[in-house]
C-alpha cells in the first residue's frame, strides 16, 4: 500500500496581532497535517482565526513562531521575493468577494497569474480557455466582472486560481456572498476539482452545508484548533 | 503590453475624475508654456543681439546724449570696423496708444551694421537718397496699413515739433528673432531740424553702435573706447550689445523673477492635483493591489502600474497643453505685438513642458507606490468587502 506523504505540515504555529500596546493571540500552537488530494473545511466562529490560518498557509502573512511546510518547502523561511514566486507557482486563492480586477475581462482576469510564468501568448490562451471551460464560462470570456452574476464571478475567480495548476487551492468563504443556487454550483465545482483532478483544497467557511462537501472538517475556537478531525462527513 | 492595457484602463476608470485631472494638467501646462514664452519674449532683444557689436552710451545714463564728435575718435581705435549712431526719437503716431519704437539713425552705417534688417536694393537706395525717408518693419507696416510712399507724421515728445516722413522701405527680419516693429529714419533729418528749432540739442546722439572685427576683441575695444573719453565732458560706458539689452531687462528683473516663480508654482499646484487623484485611486484599489500580490506580483510591478497610470494622465494633459500653447501663443502674439515684437513658443518651453509632466507624474505617484509596495497582503485584503 502506497504511503501518501503530507502536502501541508503545520507545526506549533503561533500568530498574534498588536492592538495598541496589547498583543492579541489569534492562533495558538496550531498543528495540522494535510495530505495531497485532501479537501479540508476550516470552521469556527468569527474571530476564531480561520482566515488568519488560511493566509499563513497561502503565505499571505507571516507566523510569529512555528513552521509551515508545503510540498516539503518551509515557507516561513522564504524571503518576500521567494514567497511571491512561490505563491505564483503553488497557490490558487479564491476570495469571498471574488476580487476580480474590474477593468479586465473574464479571460484577462484568468490570464493574470500566467503572465508571471514563461508561457507564450498562445500557450496562455490555451490554458485560459481550458480553465474557463472547466468552470463552464467559455462563452463569457469577453465579459467584464460587472457584466457577470456573483456566481459567475466566483467561477472566474476559481478559474484564475487553478489556471496555473497550483499545488494548493485555498478558499476563504467562497460561497459567503452567493445565493443558494450559485453557492451549490461553486461547491459542486470545488468538489469536482478535488475528486476528478485530485486538487488539494483548504476552505474556510461558516456554512455547515458548504463544510459538508469537504472530506475533513476542523474547527477553530479562540485560536485553538480542535484535536479530533471530523472525518468525511458525507 | 498587458501592463499598458491595465494602466490605461485604470486611468480612465473614473471618467469625470480623469477628465478633470487631465483638464487641470492641460491648463497648467498651457499656463507654464505661455509664461515661459512670455519670459522668452522679454529676452527677445538679447537673443537677437550680435557678439560683434558694441554700444557706447553716456556713463551716467542713457538719457544723456554724447557729442557727435566722438565718432571719429572711436573709428580710430583698433578692431573697430563700423561706427553708427542713433537717438531714441520717442515720436507719437496720431495717438499715444499707437506706441512703437522709433529711432533716428545714421542710415548708411546702420544698415551696414545691421544686416539682419532685409531691404530690397531698390528700397535701400530710395531710403538712402531721401533725407525724409523712413524704414519700418513688416509687422509695424501691417499694423497701420502703411505702404511704400505713404506720408507718416510723428509728433515729437523729446524733440519739439511734428516730423513728416515718407515710407521708403519695409524691412523683414533675417530670422524670426529679429524685431519687425521698428521705425527708423535719418539722423541728419532730425539734426537739421534741431539746428533750427533747438540748437542746444543738435550734433548730439543717444548712443553709438560699433561693429568690431571679432567677438573676442569686444572687452578690449570697449575698454579702449571708454579710456579715450575718460575725464571728458561726457564719459562713456561701452558694452556688448547683449549686455546693453540685458541692462534694460535688469530694470524689470523682479517682475521676470516673479513670473518665473509663478510658472513653477503652477507645476507645484498640478503635482498636488495629480497626487490627489493618484491617492484616491490608490485608496480605491488597495484591495486589488493585495490581490495582485496574492497572485505573485511583486511590489515593483504594482509600483509600475501606479507610475504608468500617473504618467499616462500627465502625458495626455501635457499633449493637450502643448497642442493648445501654439494657437493661444499666436493669438497672444497678435494682441501683444506692440510690446513683444517676437513672441513665439520656444523649443525649450516645450521641452520643459514634457520634463515637467514626467516629473509631476513621478512625484504624484511616489506616495501611492510606497504604500502599495509596503502594504501587507493580509491588510490589503481586509479592506475589501
Amino acid at each position: 500500500m502506497e504511503v501518501q506523504s503530507p502536502l501541508v505540515e503545520i507545526e506549533h504555529v503561533n500568530k498574534s496581532y498588536r492592538r495598541g500596546s496589547r498583543l492579541i493571540p489569534v492562533l495558538v500552537d496550531i498543528n495540522l497535517t494535510l495530505k495531497e488530494g485532501e479537501f479540508l473545511a476550516l470552521m469556527g466562529p468569527s474571530g476564531s482565526g480561520k482566515s488568519t490560518l488560511l493566509n499563513l498557509i497561502a503565505a499571505l502573512d507571516q507566523v510569529d513562531s512555528g513552521t509551515i511546510r508545503v510540498g516539503g518547502i518551509d515557507i516561513t523561511t522564504l524571503s518576500e521575493r521567494e514567497l511571491a514566486r512561490w505563491r505564483a507557482l503553488h497557490v490558487g486563492f479564491v476570495f469571498q468577494f471574488y476580487n476580480l480586477i474590474p477593468v479586465l475581462t473574464a479571460f484577462e482576469n484568468v490570464e493574470l497569474p500566467l503572465l508571471l510564468t514563461g508561457l507564450s501568448r498562445k500557450e496562455r490562451r490555451e490554458h485560459v480557455k481550458l480553465a474557463l471551460r472547466v468552470v463552464n464560462l467559455e462563452s463569457r470570456a469577453d465579459h467584464y466582472p460587472a457584466q457577470l452574476s456573483g456566481g459567475e464571478q466566483q467561477r472566474v475567480a476559481i478559474a484564475r486560481a487553478m489556471v496555473t495548476d497550483p499545488t494548493l487551492l485555498v478558499a476563504d468563504e467562497p460561497t459567503g456572498d452567493l445565493d443558494k443556487v450559485a453557492a451549490r454550483e461553486i461547491l459542486d465545482l470545488m468538489e469536482r476539482l478535488n475528486q476528478e483532478s485530485n486538487k488539494t483544497i483548504i476552505m474556510v467557511t461558516h456554512d455547515p452545508r458548504a463544510a459538508e462537501r469537504a472530506r475533513t472538517i476542523r474547527r477553530l475556537e479562540k485560536g485553538y484548533l480542535n484535536d479530533v478531525p471530523d472525518q468525511d462527513p458525507r | 503590453m498587458f501592463l499598458i492595457k491595465i494602466l490605461v484602463r485604470n486611468a480612465f476608470r473614473h471618467k469625470l475624475r480623469t477628465f478633470l485631472t487631465i483638464l487641470g494638467i492641460t491648463v497648467a501646462i498651457l499656463a507654464f508654456g505661455l509664461l515661459r514664452t512670455f519670459i522668452q519674449a522679454w529676452y527677445g532683444g538679447v537673443e537677437a543681439s550680435s557678439a560683434t557689436r558694441l554700444i557706447t552710451r553716456s556713463s551716467i545714463s542713457l538719457i544723456f546724449p554724447l557729442p557727435l564728435s566722438y565718432r571719429e575718435k572711436i573709428r580710430q581705435i583698433d578692431d573697430v570696423l563700423i561706427v553708427s549712431w542713433g537717438t531714441w526719437f520717442g515720436g507719437i503716431y496720431i495717438d499715444e496708444k499707437n506706441f512703437f519704437a522709433n529711432f533716428a539713425v545714421d542710415a548708411k552705417s546702420y544698415l551696414d551694421l545691421y544686416p539682419e534688417y532685409l531691404l530690397s536694393a531698390e528700397e535701400r537706395k530710395d531710403f538712402l537718397r531721401d533725407r525724409k525717408a523712413a524704414v519700418v518693419g513688416r509687422k509695424l507696416a501691417k499694423r497701420f496699413g502703411w505702404k511704400l510712399g505713404d506720408l507718416i507724421t510723428l509728433r515729437g515728445t523729446i524733440f519739439p515739433g511734428n516730423y513728416e516722413f515718407v515710407l521708403r522701405g519695409i524691412y523683414r527680419g533675417r530670422d524670426e528673432t529679429v524685431d519687425e516693429t521698428q521705425f527708423f529714419f535719418h539722423w541728419d533729418y532730425l539734426n537739421e531740424s534741431l539746428k533750427r528749432i533747438a540748437p542746444s540739442l543738435a550734433d548730439q546722439t543717444g548712443w553709438y553702435m560699433i561693429g568690431i572685427t571679432r567677438p573676442d576683441r569686444a572687452t578690449e575695444v570697449a575698454r579702449k573706447i571708454d579710456q579715450a573719453f575718460r575725464n571728458s565732458i561726457a564719459e562713456t560706458l561701452t558694452e556688448t550689445e547683449k549686455a546693453f539689452q540685458l541692462s534694460f531687462l535688469s530694470m524689470s528683473e523682479t517682475i521676470l523673477t516673479a513670473i518665473e516663480l509663478v510658472s513653477f508654482v503652477v507645476i507645484v499646484i498640478i503635482v498636488a492635483v495629480v497626487a490627489n487623484t493618484m491617492s484616491m485611486a490608490y485608496r480605491e484599489r488597495i484591495g486589488e493591489y493585495a490581490v495582485f500580490k496574492t497572485l505573485g506580483y511583486r511590489g515593483w510591478q504594482i509600483g509600475g502600474m501606479i507610475l504608468g497610470e500617473s504618467i499616462t494622465l500627465t502625458s495626455i494633459g501635457c499633449g493637450f497643453g502643448i497642442a493648445l500653447t501654439y494657437p493661444i501663443a499666436s493669438i497672444a502674439a497678435r494682441a501683444l505685438s506692440q510690446y513683444f515684437p517676437v513672441f513665439r513658443v520656444p523649443h525649450e518651453a516645450i521641452s520643459m513642458d514634457i520634463v515637467a509632466s514626467l516629473v509631476v507624474g513621478l512625484l504624484a505617484a511616489l506616495v501611492p507606490i510606497y504604500r502599495a509596495v509596503t502594504i501587507r497582503i493580509a491588510d490589503g485584503l481586509r479592506r475589501i468587502g
